[in-house]
């Protein structure tokens, strides 16, 4: 990070050397770019699995150019139109026919969304595959829970916005969630919406939320998220700390400055990532049904709710352990229980730098039995995410309450298996073939 | 702190004091911000009574209005459809409609003011989904065998029979509401309001 006694740039005598002394008297432009970039260490040794980082800045980059144009030409408004469709749906089918490359930045933004949600879900497994979130990067990991969570809401909000079907009855079904805290849920669901069912009022300040409240937030916890990372350095596939062995001038043997050289590795990550973004964009926008939901072509009808809806499927996951609680508990609705689940499920990734009781902090020199269970995990996660997607069923109800048990189990359990198992030796240094 | 012992007492009060007040100043102010994100005057005035024309409804069949932006159902219950409602008590939740989902005047085991029209809020008590008419008797609507033959929602899995009573174990925790309604005649009712 920057040091206010980093010594300051001196010119050499340049038009352009003395215009940067003389910012530099006034501006710390060298102490940052030193500090953050060609001066910052990260160990040589990162993987594949350390490029989903940059690239959710990229996709967060994305998502605030394309948002800024399509706000151009969006306008929240729930009312009906001459030809009796809500304003809202018509003006996205306007960007979408008669804006000139409307279809283009829309889809940018639609495909943008579902990126962003791969990109960060392989960003937390790389967290957990090398133990990110352990000590002294606690809050590296506990910003990062927050900044999910703003993405989650920022997705939520956004969802709503294109008026149709689905927008409509996720939006109910969710802000119904709120009802179902005792005594206080009621008028808060009402508060949420503004109104006493989903419509202009919810419209207009999801929009508000969506483009602005959220994103201040979600920029201002990503710069809290790097400036914490970068005040104690990397992690790395070893899990072991680079600043430990340093050389005559106080650089890590094992450090390379993050510029040229992950700057550069990282523009590979980047074009492979477009390409397979370019793909989606332009040959299968839709995604399948996964990315936009067929049901959302129709616009929002509050008399009539599709016969089979779903959540977009970066949602499904949490949706299942919703749905899984059926049990009425101390004198409360099952319906509240699952509202508790489900928001346990996502901030209980907050805990795991003090739930993790293992010497060692990389996959490479755990054990089995932490092994075991972050694979049970994620086979459950998907599983849960598959259910989702699914109508309700009889067995999906009982698999997803087993997922969502052994869901669970990894994060409670993990003070005492993370204790008794066994591993391995960790290295004095990065291992580098 | 080494001039811990110089701390002027009077001096310190007054900042306590000072930010205390600020800080309630603050408070105060969040009250118009977080007001102004409830119902407004509009909002609240838009939830007027809805007439509805029951003369067409032919048994059996089953009309949609909308009445504060929500779906009211009015069903013309045959009587085969009324004769499922007492065989069904030991399956659903609330089989005497003892929680208030009802005005009293519904309390019955039809839950309606004349036995064959059920009106009812088809907003599922779970999430808020509009549950899905099953009125055929048995699997053909996709319903299990013994099925006689009601409501299905389609997020979560609720079911509701021709009485709009939820069954048991299902996620939704309450019958559906029966909104506040009278005749104006024998064939016209108003939903949303019950007094003349």
């Amino acid at each position: 990070m920057a040091n206010t006694n980093f010594e300051k740039y001196k010119s050499d005598g340049s038009l352009a050397g003395n215009l940067l002394e003389w910012v530099d008297a006034r501006f710390p432009a060298t102490a940052m770019w030193r500090g953050h970039l060609s001066e910052y260490y990260a160990p040589k040794n990162f993987n594949f699995w350390y490029f989903f980082g940059s690239l959710a800045l990229l996709v967060l980059v994305i998502q605030i150019v394309t948002g800024i144009f399509l706000v151009m030409h969006y306008k929240p408004d729930a009312s009906l139109n001459a030809a009796g469709i809500p304003v809202a749906f018509a003006s996205v089918e306007y960007i979408m026919r008669d804006v000139p490359w409307g279809w283009l930045v829309r889809y940018m933004h639609s495909t943008g969304a579902s990126a962003f949600f791969i990109v960060v879900y392989l960003h937390m497994f790389r967290g957990l595959l090398y133990g990110s979130y352990r000590q002294p990067r606690e809050l590296i990991w506990v910003f990062g829970v927050l900044i999910f969570l703003m993405l989650m809401a920022e997705a939520f909000f956004g969802y709503l916005l294109p008026w149709g079907q689905m927008s409509f009855w996720g939006a109910q079904v969710i802000v119904n969630l709120f009802g179902a805290i005792p005594l206080i849920g009621e008028p808060l669901s009402i508060w949420v919406r503004g109104d006493f069912v989903i419509g202009d009022a919810t419209l207009n300040r999801f929009f508000s939320f969506h483009v602005i409240a959220i994103p201040l937030v979600l920029i201002g916890l990503v710069a809290a998220h790097i400036l914490a990372l970068h005040e104690v350095g990397s992690n790395n596939p070893d899990g072991v700390e680079i600043k430990k062995k340093k050389d005559e001038n106080g650089i890590p043997l094992d450090g390379i400055p993050f510029h040229p050289y992950y700057t550069v590795k990282d523009i590979v990550g980047v074009v492979v990532f477009l390409m397979a973004f370019s793909l989606v964009v332009f040959f299968a926008p839709e995604g399948g049904g996964y990315f936009l939901e067929y049901n959302n072509f129709y616009p929002a009808d509050p008399l009539k709710t599709p016969p089979h809806i779903a959540p977009v499927w970066y949602f499904t996951p949490y949706y299942s352990v919703l749905r899984a609680m059926v049990w009425n508990f101390f004198g409360l609705d099952a319906k509240f229980w699952g509202v508790v689940a489900m928001g346990a499920s996502v901030v209980i990734f907050a805990f795991l730098p003090w739930l993790d009781r293992s010497p060692v902090k990389s996959i490479r020199y755990r054990g089995p039995i932490y092994k075991s269970f972050l694979t049970a995990f994620i086979i459950s996660f998907f599983i849960l995410g598959y259910l989702g997607t699914q109508a309700p069923s009889y067995w999906g109800e009982k698999i997803s309450q087993v997922c969502t048990v052994i869901y669970f189990a990894f994060f409670l359990l993990m003070p005492w298996y993370s204790k008794i198992d066994k591993y391995k030796p960790e290295p004095e240094r990065v291992t580098w073939k | 702190m080494s001039n811990q012992e110089k701390v002027d007492c009077g001096r310190r009060r007054l900042v306590i004091a000072t930010a205390a007040v600020g800080g309630a100043g603050a408070l105060a102010v969040l009250v118009p911000f977080v007001s102004s994100m409830l119902p407004s005057e509009r909002a609240k005035a838009a939830g007027a009574p809805v007439e509805v024309d029951i003369s067409k409804l032919e048994p059996g069949q089953m009309v949609t209005v909308e009445w504060r932006g929500k779906p009211v159902w009015i069903i013309n219950r045959t009587q085969a459809m009324l004769d499922t409602l007492p065989q069904l008590n030991g399956d659903v939740a609330d089989p005497q409609s003892e929680r208030k989902m009802q005005p009293q005047y519904c309390k019955n085991e039809h839950r309606s003011i004349k036995p064959e029209i059920l009106v009812a809020v088809g907003i599922c008590t779970h999430l808020g989904c509009s549950p899905t008419s099953k009125f055929k008797p048995g699997a053909d609507e996709g319903m299990t065998a013994d099925w006689k033959g009601g409501f299905l929602c389609p997020c979560h899995g609720s079911t509701f029979d021709l009485a709009g009573r939820v069954f048991k174990n299902k996620p939704a925790p309450d019958n559906l509401e029966v909104p506040p309604h009278m005749y104006l005649s024998d064939t016209r009712i108003l939903i949303g309001e019950d007094k003349g």
